[in-house]
């Protein structure tokens, strides 16, 4: 074993260790003198020493910058060393890569017994005691869930007492077993075999497999392949996977009483009673769906030779036990569905949403087991930047939102869309065929014990006790190299179908694609596995990243694996697609699960659930504060300020078609409203992506809440140009547990929440023509704490995707020219609860923003028609902040001013100046305009509520003018701006 | 080889795992008149197609190999055990070679850039992480050296304004012979200004380059590399403040590209 130290030359600046140091500094307030970074290489290999140097000096070393040692350490001073790699299992992609470029350098291979682990050292110089090298390693560097660390102190020798890393072997004693569960056993046994074996069934579902292997048919049939009357592991665990809440919405279609004012309904299934079914209305006048809730990914046309594809997924438990690694593998997995929809479509954006606690949030609350918001933060957005731009798919669009009801339980929502031609091969590309005979192949990377569970691992709430079993780490350039390879093969027609191993790894997506031929027998001994000793039912379940299982026909198999192996992709058939309405699992020979395909897939019965809705309305607050203090606030509070920080560190360039940046105005650094793409350089035609998600609302009123959502995802995009009448939307409910039981007291009302929340998605979405097309929901976001269960508020996030006709009249936020004339769109009414304004009081108050859906309609579709006129300056929606916010930041962002005239603004009703300026009622704009264009423009929004309210100035000031014809607001831009800068700019 | 006038130049653009710019680059050689086409690295290394087909060989941007050990080590390392033949050739029939973030990464790790008196095997220049310690996606204005023999900015006399996004761009020369003969024979090329043409710190320099060096040729002025991404600036609506700037229709950075097609067509 060789142990390889790679340092940077004396005087060449260590960004890396400066980084790490300021945020010890300014995170974990510790002071240290400074930091150095080596890394570090732990080659378990047969390398002779003359091999070793080699590799060492023209691999691991740059020799510009640096400068190495083998089996010895550089003689530098350090008060505390602390190195930090992988547990041994978990994914090392720069590990890998090392085998590769030494396999590249000496012309060698290595034995599936020899490896490359990475870790780092960080030398640290200062006054740090022991205790404070343990809250650096603990409280920044290191993860212990799947992390290695130790810590030296001066004087110590870190070589000798390092500990060696061994690859993993052959386990002599290894033999491929499959257990057998009685369940001929009393209710409570029955449970105990679910908990135990974190199968997250009830009892109800656990009785039915019960007798499922009862029926004599089925025993029959059993018999003669050789199984017993017991189910084996393997079985139940493909049982507890298909029928995952993950996988299968038991929530979302179960048969609900609801009960409010008295009021009592019957709702059977909230996702056909609201969901599809606004889709279906919808449907019948929109010519534009292609695929919706059938596939991965939802598929709406784009123009006449291509449609688009999009997707948004969560994956809030892994990102709370390790942010990076949940969010590479978020970003990497939801990547996959798009890839895996139709004949799977070539990806073209990112989109982000995060809720996260506060990030100044007090380190002596946070108990151990949960990590500090700001390193969740920093370690999803790490994890973007390497899942995002490694792959090279542009982050355009996201949110991030902070509330100390999301510090233990953090959201992070991932979305892709894609694009694909509407023909393949003479094929339309949004249907799947497999046929009896086609081959099972699993393409990508290799299966590992990571992930085991995370199906019905992301059923249960998190705990102080949670294992690491289910968290993985992605490995973007894997996923990269079988992307390229696949659209190869799509292209050259040499597949049938393909889907995603996501949720549930094989079982679900050879469990999925057996429906379309009527049954698949595999061989899952063939399976390739990163290390020996996996039993079959782990190889069946896991959830390893980066696979794809494609239907091949046989006489394309060979030129498939051909092609993946000229790609360096690893593809390997396990098996066939069959009509024998059975799934049949063998190992060495052996038939290990037989199952009927129709009890897998439709066996499951449906829940009856209760829901009772308790709305607790508070008085309206009365706000003391003076305007221009308020205003401050709103811009310089976490939800509204500049999140440049961490949009610069997203690529959203790559590709080349971004046209509305997330970043605009004349020194790149205002807030869009919604990027805008423009996929094909050839043609103008554009997409834009934007969201909506406030769950301060829906503490009020979930109904109003997935009302304003969808209203502010769609005026987004028609804020920069979109047509209202050809966007798409996804939803993503993020919930508590709404089962109701006595451990669960509110869970009948978190369930109506639900149900408000559903009924709101269908009256709005129907209202403004605007069909959902896919959609993910995510419950049990809750932690349990002692014997307290902390759950999130209700939060369902609203992605849209709509079509720019001409991107070359889009429009961007930000103020163009001193002397435009400054327009309010959209009626104002008394509407702060749930608002910025109330909240920087530390109030909510209970008028809760509406949504007008016929005067909305009418006012996005005049607003479109101004802008494909080329009337619009510029164009921002009001939302956090209300009118107050979007006018300062348009002016910011423009490098002017404004002055506000309050009294013209329209309103309903009798308002304050503070009612106007911070009302947050949805549907509304602000829009500036160049007086000679100001006519036509009045005319093109002659039936909407709208008003000329102040004009832009040169001169570098906020000013409003209250109804008293006094200046209310007279402020400095730069202060508002630096105000709203600040909080983020780390 | 001669190329008839009614011949586009062809362009290989270089894929390999985790190359991800590849078809920003084939846009913009698309658009300036050549006839671009993705090539995998094994499908050259095992002869099904030939380097030698081609007059423009493009390294594009991405993260190969993921970046690991050192951004663009591991390609380099590639290129040099199973292309290296090729690839010299490829230089000595004096045809042209573009490396762009990740390909300039692969091209100084390899020792192609800055090839100080034909030897394209020995590494004398870096890049490395920026001094912000971060990824950074932001856009740069450059100054183009009017006395460099580079083929691809022959002409442009204005500054050029073009995104990086990159985390490791900062350059570092071996020592000051090194950055004293770049300089000396104009083999820098490109360098990071202000808008009105002066050096500054961060951000205007974005990753602290050592004397603000964003690009560099060899000494023939065919074989270039450089940070920031002239590919993503070819059509107008690129440009972060297109909304409210009067722009012509075509990028700063499609001049580069049409600069290469002209080169083939008057010298093949």
């Amino acid at each position: 074993m060789w142990r390889v130290e790679v340092a940077l030359k004396t005087g060449v600046t260590d960004a890396q260790g400066n980084s790490v140091r300021r945020q010890i500094i300014e995170d974990l307030r510790v002071d240290a003198d400074s930091v150095q970074v080596i890394n570090v290489y732990t080659i378990n290999a047969n390398l002779t020493q003359e091999q070793i140097e080699t590799v060492a000096r023209d691999l691991l070393t740059d020799p510009i910058t640096q400068e190495y040692k083998i089996n010895e350490g550089f003689d530098r001073p350090f008060a505390v060393a602390i190195e930090v790699g992988f547990k041994p299992g978990v994914t090392d992609n720069a590990g890998a890569t090392t085998v590769e470029g030494i396999e590249d350098l000496l012309g060698i291979k290595f034995s599936p017994a020899e490896s490359v682990h990475t870790s780092k050292l960080y030398l640290l110089v200062g006054d740090v005691s022991q205790a404070e090298a343990e809250k650096i390693c603990l409280g920044l560097l290191a993860n212990p869930i799947i992390e290695r660390y130790q810590i030296w102190r001066d004087g110590e020798d870190i070589i000798s007492t390092a500990k060696k890393i061994a690859a993993r072997t052959e386990l002599p004693d290894f033999k491929p077993t499959v257990a057998e569960a009685d369940l001929d056993v009393s209710d409570d046994e029955l449970m105990e075999i679910s908990r135990k074996g974190v199968l997250s069934l009830n009892l109800e579902e656990m009785r039915l497999i019960r007798n499922y292997f009862k029926d004599p048919r089925v025993l029959a049939e059993r018999e003669k392949v050789g199984l017993g009357p017991r189910p084996t592991d393997i079985e139940l665990e493909m049982l507890a996977q298909t029928w995952s809440e993950h996988c299968k919405h038991k929530i979302f279609n179960a048969k609900i009483t609801y009960s409010e004012d008295g009021q009592t309904e019957e709702i059977d299934s909230l996702f056909k009673t609201y969901i599809r079914k606004a889709t279906e209305e919808i449907g019948k006048e929109k010519d534009w769906l292609v695929s919706v809730f059938a596939d991965n990914a939802g598929v709406v046309e784009f123009d006449d030779v291509h449609n688009m594809v999009f997707k948004v997924e969560t994956h809030n438990h892994p990102s709370a036990l390790d942010p990076y690694g949940g969010a590479v593998t978020g970003i990497v997995g939801v990547n996959r569905d798009p890839m895996g929809t139709g004949l799977g479509a070539d990806l073209i954006f990112n989109t982000d949403i995060f809720c996260f606690g506060p990030p100044d949030f007090d380190y002596d609350k946070l108990p151990s087991s949960v990590l500090h918001p700001k390193r969740i933060f920093r370690g999803v957005r790490k994890g973007v930047e390497d899942g995002g731009n490694k792959i090279g798919i542009p982050t355009v669009n996201g949110a991030i939102l902070f509330d100390e009801a999301y510090v233990y339980n953090p959201l992070v929502y991932c979305g892709t869309g894609g694009l694909i031609k509407k023909e393949i091969a003479g094929k339309p590309s949004h249907i799947k065929t497999v046929n009896p005979g086609d081959l099972v192949v699993m393409v990508g990377g290799r299966i590992g014990k990571d992930g085991i569970h995370g199906a019905t691992f992301s059923s249960v709430a998190l705990d102080e006790e949670t294992s690491s079993a289910a968290v993985q780490i992605g490995a973007p350039i894997v996923q990269r190299k079988m992307q390229d390879a696949l659209k190869e093969a799509r292209e050259a027609g040499l597949y049938n179908a393909i889907t995603d191993n996501g949720a549930g790894g094989l079982s679900s997506s050879v469990g999925e694609m057996s429906e379309f031929s009527g049954g698949c027998e595999v061989d899952l001994e063939k399976a390739p596995t990163k290390y020996p000793g996996l039993q079959p039912w782990e190889l069946w379940v896991s959830e390893s990243q980066e696979r794809m299982t494609v239907a091949v026909p046989p006489e394309k198999i060979a030129e498939f694996l051909d092609l993946c192996r000229r790609r360096d992709v690893e593809a390997t058939v396990i098996g066939v697609f069959t009509d024998s309405g059975k799934v049949q699992v063998k190992y060495d020979g052996r038939t290990v699960l037989y199952l009927d395909l129709e009890f897998v897939h439709e066996g499951l019965p449906g829940l009856r659930l209760v829901a009772n809705w308790r709305p607790s309305p508070e008085p309206e607050p009365q706000v003391k504060d003076d305007l221009s203090g308020s205003l401050i606030k709103i811009l310089a509070s976490f939800n509204v300020c500049s999140k440049e920080w961490v949009i610069r560190q997203y690529d959203h360039e790559v590709q080349g078609a971004s046209v509305v940046k997330p970043l605009v105005g004349m020194k790149n650094d205002g807030p869009s409203d919604a990027s805008v793409i423009r996929p094909l350089v050839d043609s103008k035609r554009g997409i834009a992506v934007s969201n909506g998600i406030n769950p301060k609302y829906g503490e009020i009123d979930t109904y109003w809440m997935a009302a304003s959502a969808i209203d502010e995802a769609i005026r987004n995009i028609v804020a920069v140009g979109g047509d209202p009448d050809r966007i798409a939307i996804l939803d993503n409910f993020c919930w508590g547990n709404p089962i109701h039981s006595a451990a669960n007291s509110d869970g009948d009302h978190k369930l109506a929440q639900l149900v408000r929340a559903a009924k709101g998605c269908y009256d709005v979405a129907v209202g403004l023509g605007t069909p959902f097309i896919s959609g993910k929901d995510s419950f049990h976001n809750e932690y349990r704490l002692e014997n307290k269960t902390i759950a999130i508020p209700p939060t369902l996030l609203i992605s849209a995707i709509g079509v720019v006709p001409d991107v070359e009249r889009a429009v961007t936020m930000d103020a163009k020219t001193a002397g435009d004339i400054v327009y309010v769109l959209g009626q104002t009414f008394a509407e702060l609860g749930g608002s910025h304004y109330y909240m920087i009081s530390g109030s909510k108050g209970s008028q809760v923003p509406k949504v007008d859906v016929e005067n909305a309609l009418k006012l996005y579709r005049a607003l479109h028609e101004a802008i494909q006129g080329g009337l619009v300056a510029s164009c921002h929606d009001c939302s956090e902040g209300g009118i107050a916010v979007a006018a300062a930041e348009s002016a910011f962002a423009g490098a002017l001013g404004v002055r506000l005239e309050l009294g013209r603004v329209p309103v309903a009703g009798e308002m304050d100046d503070a009612k106007v300026l911070f009302s947050e009622s949805n549907s509304r704009f602000v829009v500036t305009v160049n007086p000679q264009k100001a006519q036509f423009f009045e005319t093109t929004l002659a039936d909407c509520a709208f008003a000329q309210v102040g004009e832009v100035i040169a001169d570098s000031k906020f000013i409003a003018i209250g109804k008293d014809g006094k200046p209310t607001i007279d402020i400095d831009m730069d202060k508002l701006k630096e105000a709203w800068q600040r909080p983020l700019r780390w | 080889m001669v190329i008839s006038l009614s011949e586009k130049p062809k362009v290989l653009v270089l894929l390999a795992a985790g190359i991800n710019r590849d078809k920003d680059a084939e846009d913009a050689f698309r658009l300036a008149g050549a006839d671009a086409e993705r090539v995998h690295i094994n499908d050259i290394a095992d002869g099904r197609k030939k380097l030698k087909d081609y007059q423009i060989l493009m390294l594009p941007g991405g993260f190969s190999f993921g970046d690991d050990i050192a951004s663009g080590k591991v390609l380099a390392n590639k290129l040099k055990y199973k292309l290296k033949d090729d690839l010299l050739q490829f230089i000595a029939d004096g045809k042209l070679v573009l490396g762009v973030c990740n390909g300039f990464q692969v091209m100084a790790k390899l020792g192609i850039l800055p090839g100080f008196d034909g030897n394209y095997l020995k590494q004398d220049v870096t890049l490395t992480y920026n001094d912000s310690g971060k990824f950074e996606d932001r856009w740069v204005h450059l100054k183009i050296n009017p006395n460099s023999k580079c083929v691809f900015t022959r002409g442009i006399e204005k500054l050029i304004y073009v995104p990086i996004c990159h985390g490791e761009g900062k350059f570092i020369p071996r020592d000051d012979d090194v950055l004293n003969r770049l300089q000396e024979n104009n083999q820098v090329v490109v360098q990071y200004v202000d808008e009105n043409g002066q050096f500054g710190p961060y951000p205007v320099n974005p990753n602290g380059s050592i004397a603000h060096i964003a690009g560099i040729c060899n000494e023939t002025g065919r074989v270039f590399g450089m940070m920031p991404h002239p590919e993503n600036y070819i059509i107008r609506t690129q440009h972060p403040r297109w909304t409210r700037e009067d722009l012509p229709d075509e990028g700063d950075g499609l001049a580069l590209f049409r600069n290469a097609v002209s080169y083939v067509r008057e010298n093949f």
